[in-house]
């Protein structure tokens, strides 16, 4: 019974939730998620991701700890510690998984079920920041996470989209659902808003630009910054390397280092 | 009796097509839209495109028809028409305002899935090209258990070149199999960019691990081609027009058309097949 009480819970400790959504995919969540992560760790805080995509768990590889098992401890599971340190920990069902090809083929009660078990049974101990990662869409994944969150009361969520009219029109759908459901919206970023060729410096806009800071302006939520489309970033991701640590001169830097000090001052506001 | 009344109004559907993937964001809709305008620029045939992503519906814009709405008739939903011979449904057009979300469970949209197949009068169509959202969850289960594998030509795989996409695509092409759905087979979208100024190749979503090539070569699965990236495939997206018709000189556009050909000819042989059975 004392592990209803949101102060007994495994979520006690952690001083600031928030979600990372987007109605559409592909447009980089766990990108921005992993990048977020990192950034806080260097700013000195204690990080956790709880990664409630279970077709597609993209957070372990992009830490390289797609291997690892999750083991369990008298409060419920022990996340995945990427470091020595234990500055970033990580839960996502990829852990769970016998082999990585395995699909998480589930209809949603099933679904609800793990993503319930997700946020109260993992024990996260002290954390600065718990980041949600969320599959594409407004549906069972969305609803159970932000029902199962909502006495911590989250900080908000980022919402994530790519400049093209085509990823905006999904975004829209998803700040109606924080609308609905009561979530405060942080921010929009626009992500894949650009690329420098590296041989001759020419910015082509692959994928359009500016549709989310125009979105942002609409709904009158504030704009947290338009992420290049960055090689470097992408191989990455792929190797589960720390971008922020080691490519700071590289061309998506500095958009998301603005991204992370915003939330900062946005948390540290908050708890005054 | 459900059932029955489903593959009755399905009898006069002579190939269907699903375009699936594990990932998000890969050009799954993109490419259902430009299999649909393809297979359609042949006016004898009628190509029907439906969109069963529910939360995330691209395809109206895509085709140039949002803001359309739905038509009831005496013998169902009316499809709506880009061409005459090219009819589209999706949730898009039963949504009254861009800002609308679907904010629904599983068995509702499960329900709005069944609905699309049982209540659109589609008439007698040569291709049913089905567009889902990334994932294997309820949409894709629905769509298979309703349409029957039997019935299902064969699903084409989007993916893009990175792992990150890979590793969830594996997992799709795991789904057909336990479901029993023929794959006809990958498309590796967005694979390199060539800089229209310098004309140098950068690989945006590096394939680290031998892109799709390696992993349709591992998993034993085609590899129906591999597309660039070019900006103006979003721009025509957004526009609602046919990237095909609005950039035919476009490698993409080559590329693209070469896929489309390629499924073709694969439902053709199934369709020989079949009746070689019969």
């Amino acid at each position: 019974l004392l592990s209803f009480l949101p102060e007994r819970s495994n979520l006690a400790g952690v001083r600031h939730i928030l979600l990372v959504l987007s109605g559409k995919g592909g447009v980089g969540k766990s990108t921005i998620s992993t990048e977020l992560a990192l950034s806080l760790r260097h700013s000195g805080k204690k990080v956790g991701i709880l990664d409630v995509d279970l077709c597609g768990p993209s957070i372990p590889r992009m830490f390289k700890v797609q291997d690892n098992d999750v083991h369990q401890c008298d409060s419920g599971w022990v996340p995945v510690f990427v470091d020595q340190e234990k500055s970033i920990s990580l839960m996502s069902i990829g852990f769970l998984l016998e082999k990585p090809d395995d699909a998480v083929v589930w209809r949603g009660p099933k679904k609800n079920a793990l993503i319930k078990q997700f946020v109260a049974d993992v024990a996260w101990g002290e954390l600065d920041f718990l980041i949600v990662d969320t599959p594409p869409g407004t549906s069972d994944e969305h609803i159970s996470t932000v029902e199962a969150l909502r006495p911590y009361k989250p900080l908000g969520a980022i919402l994530v989209t790519t400049p093209q009219a085509v990823s905006v029109g999904d975004v829209r759908r998803e700040l109606t659902f924080c609308k609905k459901t009561g979530l405060r919206v942080l921010g929009i970023v626009e992500n894949m808003s650009g690329f420098v060729c590296p041989h001759c410096s020419e910015c082509t806009n692959i994928f359009s630009k500016g549709g989310g800071e125009e979105l942002a302006k609409h709904a009158g939520v504030p704009f947290l910054g338009s992420v290049p489309l960055d090689p470097q970033l992408s191989q990455s991701l792929e190797e589960g390397r720390d971008f922020i640590q080691e490519f700071p001169k590289s061309s998506a830097y500095p958009a998301l280092a603005h991204i992370a000090q915003q939330i900062l001052d946005g948390a540290s506001q908050r708890s005054s | 009796a459900e059932a029955a009344a489903l593959r009755e109004r399905l009898r006069c559907v002579k190939h269907t097509v699903l375009v699936l993937s594990g990932k998000g964001g890969v050009g799954k809709s993109t490419f259902s839209a430009l299999l649909a305008h393809g297979l359609a620029a042949d006016e004898t045939k009628q190509v029907a495109l439906l969109d069963i992503d529910i939360c995330g519906p691209s395809i109206p814009k895509m085709m140039g028809l949002e803001g359309e709405q739905v038509h009831q008739s005496g013998s169902g939903w009316s499809p709506v028409y880009v061409e005459e011979n090219l009819g589209v449904m999706s949730v898009g057009f039963l949504l009254s305002s861009p800002d609308d979300a679907v904010i629904w469970r599983g068995p509702k949209k499960n329900g709005l899935i069944k609905q699309f197949l049982r209540d659109v009068d589609w008439g007698e169509i040569d291709y049913l090209i089905v567009d889902t959202p990334p994932g294997t969850s309820d949409e894709h289960l629905s769509i298979v258990q309703y349409l029957g594998t039997l019935h299902i030509d064969g699903a084409v795989i989007i993916t893009t070149p990175q792992e990150v996409s890979l590793q969830d695509v594996r997992k799709e092409i795991n789904f057909c199999h336990k479901v029993k759905l023929p794959i006809i087979g990958v498309v590796e979208n967005m694979s390199g960019f060539v800089c229209p100024k310098c004309k140098n190749e950068s690989q945006i979503f590096p394939p680290t691990t031998g892109g799709a090539e390696k992993m349709c070569q591992n998993l034993n699965v085609s590899l129906l081609g591999k597309v660039p990236l070019d900006p103006q495939i979003g721009k025509s997206c957004d526009r609602g027009q046919s990237f095909l018709s609005e950039a035919p000189e476009s490698p993409a556009t080559s590329s693209y058309r070469n896929i489309i050909q390629r499924i073709q000819e694969y439902c053709d042989l199934h369709h020989f097949q079949e009746e070689k059975i019969i």
